[in-house]
């Protein structure tokens, strides 16, 4: 039996007059890789940010690990995700005055690792994602199969034990997304993290062990879960 | 039909027997129906017929005989002019979901659960091929493996979609 690393239990959110979610429970074990989908508007991000603990739900509950997410102060919320979180959006989100390299060993530094333990480490990780040629470039200079790579490598850089990730592929084309996602699933399969993706794209969505559907703020999740 | 082609393509590497041709195709292919072995004789038999296959070897051994099977030069030529020639882009025949789907709707059939068993069904051949690929390294294997996701996702699109207009829409009356 998996044990659960993350769970909802009837949560809600709304933006505006929008009720983005609509009481949503859902069970994520440790190592498990989900996909969540649905049809734009459906709450998929909305629901990978409570979970990630970047937004709070107005009822409801978010565990993680055993704790209560939703009810942790912003200090605390900021150092679990910076410590055990990776996050990966759609369009890298790179800080533009940084190189590639500075960008990747941003998060190390931030936890108070050596100058010169981040800079390896980033250097590492860009390699080992087919990037370290364009270390030194500015985010500017990268096409965005580079940027997006980049984006991975800054993600996978602090060992997170979850990665999340919203359309990480939505700005490539074929091949370069495969890759994207073979270097995010292979590293999350070597270590074990598990995964939350959020994505309206079936092939992006089937390389997960899981498929959660939302529609209209709700799960409709189909609860078999892949051998 | 290009069954034929495909086992000349197979045949172009060396001779094989009928078993190890239907196991190279459904390999080879994996968007595609496996073959029957009725299929892959009966394909041989016109192949030879037609010059394009000859009989290499009658292979007898404790089991059933084992009929071997070589391209001839006629064959590499016909493969060649297949290889040559692109391919009409439709019309296809009318898909067996199409079919379904309008036929539920003009019954009053519940077509919202068949299209969503259905995307299920679709969803986890999706996987299958996804993991599949990730395996593949071949760019043969993989451009294979391609147009087979590419039109699994081209159905999984319009699954989602007529499920969205049958659920706005409702019935056809």
């Amino acid at each position: 039996m998996m044990t659960t690393l993350l769970a909802t239990t009837a949560i809600e959110k709304s933006f505006a007059r929008t009720q983005a979610l609509r009481g949503v429970s859902l069970d994520i074990a440790d190592g498990e890789t989900v996909a969540i989908t649905g049809p734009s508007g459906a709450g998929k991000s909305t629901l990978m940010h409570c979970l990630a603990g970047i937004v709070r739900p107005e009822a409801g509950a978010v565990t993680y690990d055993g704790r209560r997410l939703d009810d942790m102060g912003e200090d605390a919320r900021t150092r679990l995700r910076r410590r055990e979180f990776g996050l990966v959006l759609q369009f890298g989100q790179l800080v533009p005055e940084l190189t590639a390299e500075q960008n990747v060993a941003l998060p190390l530094l931030l936890e108070r690792h050596s100058r010169s333990e981040a800079r390896n480490a980033a250097r590492t990780w860009l390699d080992r994602l087919g990037v370290g040629e364009v270390a030194d470039a500015v985010p500017g200079e990268l096409s965005g199969g580079e940027a997006q790579r980049v984006a991975v490598a800054r993600a996978l850089v602090t060992g997170p034990r979850v990665i999340f990730t919203d359309e990480p592929t939505g700005s490539l084309d074929t091949v370069a997304g495969e890759q994207v996602l073979d270097v995010l699933f292979g590293a999350a399969g070597e270590r074990s993290a598990t995964v939350v993706l959020v994505t309206h794209d079936n092939r992006v969505a089937a390389h997960a062990d899981r498929e959660v559907v939302l529609v209209d703020g709700k799960a409709e999740t189909d609860p078999v879960v892949a051998a | 039909m290009s069954v034929s082609q495909a086992l000349l393509g197979i045949l172009a590497r060396g001779p094989a027997h009928g078993y190890d041709l239907k196991q190279e195709h459904d390999e080879r292919f994996p968007g595609s129906k496996t073959l029957a072995f009725g299929q892959v004789y009966s394909t041989l038999s016109r192949l030879q017929r037609d010059g394009f296959v000859e009989v290499a070897e009658v292979a007898s051994g404790s089991g059933p005989e084992k009929t071997v099977y070589a391209i001839t030069d006629d064959g590499r030529r016909h493969l060649a002019d297949w290889l040559n020639q692109t391919e009409p882009a439709g019309p296809y025949p009318a898909d067996e979901l199409v079919r379904k789907t309008v036929t539920a709707l003009y019954v009053g059939a519940d077509a919202a659960d068949f299209l969503s068993r259905q995307r299920s069904a679709h969803f986890a051949r999706m996987r299958e091929l996804v993991a599949d690929q990730t395996e593949q390294h071949e760019p043969a294997a993989r451009i294979a493996l391609d147009h087979a996701i590419a039109h699994l996702d081209a159905d999984l699109t319009w699954l989602e979609t007529a499920a969205a207009r049958v659920s706005t829409a409702g019935e056809v009356k």
